[in-house]
C-alpha cells in the first residue's frame, strides 16, 4: 500500500525551479531517504508532500488522500520532525506533548495517558517537568520525536533529524527509528549524512537542483555507480604522483584539494605502486555511499 | 490562487488559542498589571493633574471624560501588541506556528487564533480599566457595563490591523513604523485626551475615518450614562475595519508563508 505518492511535482521560486519534475512512492513500513546537497530542493518536496505548500504541477497523494486539497485529514495521520527545533519555549517537556496533542484534535485524557510512554521513549521520563532551555540539543531532538509520535502516526516525516548532533545522540536516534520501523511505521528521511542513510534506509534517493539523479538501495547505488574499492592518498608530490602513475592504474581518478582519490575494481597495482613510495600516505576502504552522493552532485561547496 | 480565497474559519482555532492562554496563565499577574499601569498613570496623572486646570470637558470633569478614551486606548494597545510582537516572536522567531501547520491545523486556523487571542486579552485590559474607573467613581451609570460588549469588537478590530502589519514585519523594528504612524496619531486624533471638535476642519475630516473614533463614540457616551448616538455607523466602521485588517492578514501571512 503506498502511502506517499508523489507524480512530476514542480514548484518554482523567482523563475528557479527547485523541484523540478519529482515523482516518486512509498510503501508502508519502508524507510525511504532522501539525500542531497544543501539547496537541493529536500525540504521543498516534503512541504509539498505536507500540504504546506502548492506545487505549481504535478500531483501529491499522502495518506490515500489528495494533497494539498485534503492535506489537513492526510496530516492527522502523519508525525513531523522538522529540521529547526520549534518546541515551545514557554512550556514544560510534559506541556510541550500535551499541547501538541490538542492540535490533533485527540481527547485530554487519551493524551496525558500516552504522555508517559512517549517520554520514555524519548528518554526524558525523568524530565516531564523540566523547562525547554534546561534540555541538551540531544534531548531537544529526542522530544521534538516523541511530539511527532503524540497522534501515533503511520507516517514520519524526519528532515535532518540529527543535524548538529554527538555521536551518542545520533546513535540513540538512530536506535528509536530502527524501533518504529519495527513497529510497522514508515519514515521518510532526508538527510546528508551518508552514514545514517545507509544505516537506516531500505531505499533512497538522491537529489539535486531539484531532481532525482538516482535511486535505489544503498547497496545498489554503491554497484551501480562506484567502483568497489576506495585509495584515499595525500602528501607531498601527490599529484605527480596521481598524474604519472595513479591514473593509468585507477579505473578513475579525482583530485580535490591535496588528496588524490583513486577508485579501482583491482586496488592490488594501486597499493604496490604506493608501497614504493614512503612519503604518501594513503586510506584504503570499500566504496560507501558518500562516493556515490560526491560522484553524482559534484565535490563544489553548496550553500 | 488559493492566496485570495475567503478565509476558512473552524473550531479548529481553538487547540491553538488555548496554547497561548496556557502561556499566558504562567504570567498573568505580572501581565495584567503592566498593562494596567500605564493607562492608569494617564488618567489619574492626567485626569487629576492636568483635569485640575480645566473647566469641565464635554459637559463632565475631565478624568471622566479621559476615562471612556482611556479604555479604548488601551483595549487598543493591548490587542495592537500582542498581534505585533508577541505573534511575530511566535510565527518568526520561535517557529511556533510552523509546529502547529505540520499537525491538521491550517494557516487560517492559526491566524483565527491570533486574532481571537489578541482580541481575548485586550478585553481583560479593558475591563481591568473598566474595573478602576468605576472603583474610582469616574463612571456609575449602568449603561456602562454594555462597553464591556464593546470591547471585543475594539480587540478584534485593532487586532486584525496589527495582524496585517505583522505579516508584512521582517523584523521586530518594523513595528515602530506603525506605532509612530498609526496608533500615536490615532490616540492624539480620535477624541481620546479632548474632543474631535477641537481639532481643526482637516484633521477633524481624517479622525473621522479612524477607527479608534468610532470606539471612542461609543464608549464614551456609555460610559457617562447616554445612549450613543449613530450607533450603527459607529459599529459598522469598526467591523468594516476588523474584517478588510483580517482579509489582508490572511492574504498576506499566505504570501509570506504558503509560497
Amino acid at each position: 500500500m503506498a502511502v506517499l505518492a508523489a507524480n512530476d511535482l514542480r514548484k518554482s521560486y523567482d523563475g528557479e525551479e527547485v523541484v523540478a519534475g519529482v515523482s516518486f512512492g512509498i510503501q508502508a513500513g519502508e524507510c525511504f531517504g532522501l539525500l542531497g546537497p544543501n539547496g537541493a530542493g529536500k525540504t521543498t518536496t516534503l512541504r509539498l508532500c505536507l500540504g504546506l505548500t502548492d506545487p505549481d504541477s504535478g500531483s501529491v497523494e499522502l495518506m490515500q488522500r489528495p494533497v494539498p486539497g485534503e492535506a489537513r485529514p492526510a496530516r492527522a495521520r502523519v508525525g513531523v520532525v522538522p529540521q529547526m527545533d520549534n518546541l515551545d519555549p514557554d512550556f514544560s517537556v510534559e506541556e510541550n506533548l500535551l499541547v501538541y496533542g490538542r492540535y490533533f484534535g485527540l481527547a485530554e485524557r487519551a493524551v496525558r495517558q500516552r504522555i508517559p510512554q512517549l517520554l520514555e521513549f524519548a528518554g526524558l521520563a525523568a524530565r516531564a517537568k523540566s523547562r525547554i532551555q534546561t534540555l541538551s540539543g540531544g534531548m531537544k531532538r529526542r522530544l521534538t520525536l516523541a511530539r511527532a509520535l503524540i497522534n501515533d502516526p503511520d507516517l514520519i516525516f524526519m528532515d535532518e533529524p540529527t543535524t548538529g548532533l554527538d555521536p551518542q545522540a545520533r546513535h540513540l536516534i538512530w536506535e528509536r527509528l530502527k524501533q518504529l520501523l519495527a513497529q510497522g511505521k514508515t519514515i521518510v528521511l532526508t538527510t546528508h549524512f551518508m552514514e545514517e542513510a545507509e544505516r537506516l534506509c531500505a531505499r533512497l534517493a538522491i537529489m539535486d537542483r531539484g531532481r532525482f539523479i538516482t535511486e535505489g538501495s544503498p547497496r545498489d547505488l554503491i554497484l551501480r555507480h562506484i567502483e568497489p574499492h576506495v585509495i584515499e592518498v595525500h602528501g607531498d608530490g601527490v599529484m605527480e604522483w596521481a598524474d604519472r602513475e595513479a591514473g593509468g592504474l585507477a579505473t578513475r581518478l579525482e583530485k580535490s584539494g591535496d588528496t588524490a582519490f583513486c577508485y579501482a575494481a583491482d586496488p592490488a597495482p594501486l597499493l604496490a605502486s604506493l608501497s614504493a613510495r614512503q612519503e604518501l600516505r594513503y586510506l584504503h576502504r570499500p566504496a560507501n555511499l558518500e562516493d556515490v552522493f560526491l560522484k553524482q552532485t559534484g565535490r563544489e561547496l553548496r550553500d | 490562487m488559493r492566496f485570495f480565497a475567503p478565509p476558512s474559519m473552524s473550531l479548529r482555532f481553538f487547540p491553538v488559542w488555548r496554547r497561548n492562554l496556557l502561556v499566558w496563565r504562567k504570567l498573568a499577574i505580572p501581565s495584567i498589571l503592566g498593562n494596567l499601569a500605564d493607562p492608569l498613570i494617564y488618567v489619574l496623572g492626567l485626569g487629576y493633574g492636568l483635569g485640575s486646570m480645566l473647566p469641565q470637558v464635554g459637559g463632565v470633569p475631565y478624568i471622566a471624560f479621559l476615562a471612556a478614551g482611556m479604555v479604548c486606548s488601551s483595549t487598543m494597545n493591548s490587542a495592537t501588541f500582542e498581534s505585533m510582537y508577541s505573534a511575530f516572536s511566535r510565527m518568526h522567531v520561535q517557529r511556533t506556528w510552523d509546529a502547529i501547520m505540520n499537525a491538521p491545523v491550517d494557516l487560517d486556523d492559526v491566524v483565527l487564533a491570533e486574532l481571537v487571542w489578541a482580541a481575548s486579552k485586550s478585553v481583560l485590559s479593558g475591563v481591568a480599566i473598566l474595573a478602576v474607573v468605576w472603583l474610582l467613581g469616574l463612571s456609575s451609570s449602568i449603561l456602562s457595563l454594555w462597553a464591556i460588549l464593546l470591547l471585543p469588537l475594539i480587540g478584534l478590530t485593532f487586532g486584525a490591523l496589527a495582524l496585517a502589519v505583522t505579516a508584512m514585519a521582517r523584523s521586530y523594528d518594523f513595528f515602530m513604523y506603525y506605532f509612530t504612524l498609526v496608533i500615536t496619531p490615532m490616540n492624539l486624533l480620535c477624541g481620546v485626551f479632548f474632543p474631535v471638535e477641537q481639532l481643526p476642519a482637516a484633521f477633524q475630516a481624517v479622525a473621522l475615518f479612524l477607527p479608534l473614533t468610532h470606539a471612542v463614540a461609543i464608549a464614551r457616551p456609555l460610559l457617562l450614562g447616554h445612549v450613543p448616538s449613530d450607533i450603527f455607523l459607529h459599529l459598522g466602521v469598526l467591523l468594516a475595519y476588523a474584517a478588510a485588517g483580517f482579509y489582508a492578514a490572511t492574504i498576506l501571512f499566505r504570501r509570506r508563508l504558503l509560497k
